[in-house]
C-alpha cells in the first residue's frame, strides 16, 4: 500500500499545483493545458479511489472533449491581453466583493457542521465482486431515475441552445442537392438551336 | 480485493512514468545537443515584413464550436450507455425503458438538430 499512498500524494500534488497554475499562468492558452493536466491527475485520483468508471469518464469527455472546446473558445477571444489588463484596477473592488461573499459562503458550510465527516472520510465502497461500473448501472437508472431523466433534458436544452445560438445559414454559400442533381435531365437544360450564318441567335 | 484492484492498474503507472521519462530525455536532448546560436536577426522581419514568430492563436469560424458541442453531447449519452449495458441484467424492465427515455428525449434533439442543418458543413 506504500505506493498507492505515494501515488496519492503526487496525484494530489500535480492536481493542485496545476489548479493554481490555471488561475496563474498569463497565457490563457496555458491555462487550459494545466486544466488537462488537473483531469487527468485527478482520473489518477479516482482510480485510486476505486471509481474507475468515473476516472475514464473523467478522461475522456473532460479531457477529450471539454477541453478542446475550452481551447476552441480561447481561440475564438480576440482579445488583447495588454488592454485586459489595464483595467484591473477598476475591477478590484467587484472581484474582491465575489470573492468575500464565497469565502463567507465556505465558512458557513464548514462552520455549521452540515458535512458530515464520515460519510466524507469514508468513500463508499460496492459489496466485493461487484465492480465500479455494474454497481453504478444497478443504481443509477432506477433509483435515481429522475435525476437521470432531467440529465437528458439538460442536454436536449444544450443541443438546441447550441444551434440557436451559433448555426448560420449562409444564402451565398453553395449545397449540394442531391435530389435535384439526380432529377436533372439534359432535356431541362439542353437544347439545340439552328443558327444560321450572319446572323445572331 | 483493494491491492488486487490497484495491482491491476500498475502497468500503467509504469507507462506513465516511461512517458514521462521519455519526454523529458527527448526535450533535454535536444536543449542540450542541438547547436544554438541566438542572433538578433532571426527575429526581425524578412522578405516582405513576414514577422518569423507570431501569435499562434488566429480566430475560428464559430461553426466548429458547434460541431464541437454537439459531438460532447452525444459523448455523454455514450458515456451513459456503458453502466447500463453493463447493468442491464440487474435493473429489469424498468432500467430497460428508462434509457430508452432518455434516448428519445435526446433523438428529438438530434432530430431537430439534422432537421436544422447544423450537421451539413455547406
Amino acid at each position: 500500500m506504500t505506493i498507492a499512498l505515494f501515488v496519492f500524494y503526487v496525484f494530489a500534488l500535480v492536481t493542485t499545483a496545476s489548479a493554481v497554475m490555471v488561475i496563474a499562468a498569463r497565457n490563457p492558452v496555458h491555462s487550459v493545458l494545466f486544466l488537462i493536466l488537473a483531469f487527468v491527475s485527478s482520473a489518477g485520483l479516482f482510480v485510486l479511489l476505486g471509481a474507475e468508471f468515473l476516472a475514464m469518464v473523467l478522461v475522456v469527455v473532460y479531457v477529450g472533449a471539454v477541453a478542446v472546446l475550452f481551447l476552441f473558445v480561447v481561440m475564438m477571444l480576440d482579445i488583447d491581453f495588454v488592454q485586459l489588463r489595464e483595467g484591473f484596477l477598476q475591477y478590484l473592488p467587484v472581484g474582491a466583493l465575489v470573492g468575500l461573499v464565497l469565502l463567507v459562503e465556505l465558512a458557513l458550510v464548514f462552520g455549521t457542521q452540515a458535512v458530515e465527516t464520515a460519510a466524507v472520510d469514508m468513500p463508499p465502497t460496492a459489496p466485493p465482486g461487484v465492480t465500479n461500473t455494474e454497481a453504478l448501472g444497478s443504481l443509477l437508472y432506477t433509483r435515481y431515475f429522475y435525476l437521470f431523466q432531467t440529465a437528458g433534458a439538460i442536454l436536449l436544452v444544450a443541443i438546441v441552445g447550441a444551434i440557436t445560438l451559433t448555426l448560420r445559414h449562409r444564402p451565398d454559400a453553395k449545397r449540394q442537392d442531391i435530389s435535384r442533381q439526380v432529377h436533372r435531365r439534359p432535356s431541362d437544360t439542353l437544347e439545340v438551336r439552328k443558327v444560321r450564318p450572319r446572323s445572331g441567335i | 480485493m483493494q491491492q488486487s484492484y490497484l495491482f491491476e492498474y500498475l502497468p500503467i503507472l509504469v507507462f506513465l512514468g516511461i512517458a514521462l521519462g521519455l519526454a523529458v530525455a527527448i526535450l533535454l536532448a535536444s536543449w542540450l545537443i542541438a547547436p544554438q546560436h541566438p542572433e538578433r536577426e532571426k527575429l526581425s522581419a524578412y522578405e516582405c515584413g513576414f514577422e518569423p514568430f507570431d501569435d499562434a492563436r488566429g480566430r475560428f469560424d464559430v461553426r466548429f464550436y458547434l460541431v464541437a458541442i454537439l459531438f460532447i453531447i452525444f459523448d455523454l449519452e455514450v458515456a451513459f450507455l456503458f453502466p447500463w449495458a453493463v447493468a442491464l441484467g440487474d435493473i429489469g424492465v424498468f432500467g430497460f425503458w428508462s434509457m430508452m427515455l432518455f434516448l428519445a428525449v435526446l433523438t428529438v434533439g438530434f432530430a431537430y438538430e439534422w432537421k436544422k442543418g447544423a450537421l451539413e458543413w455547406e
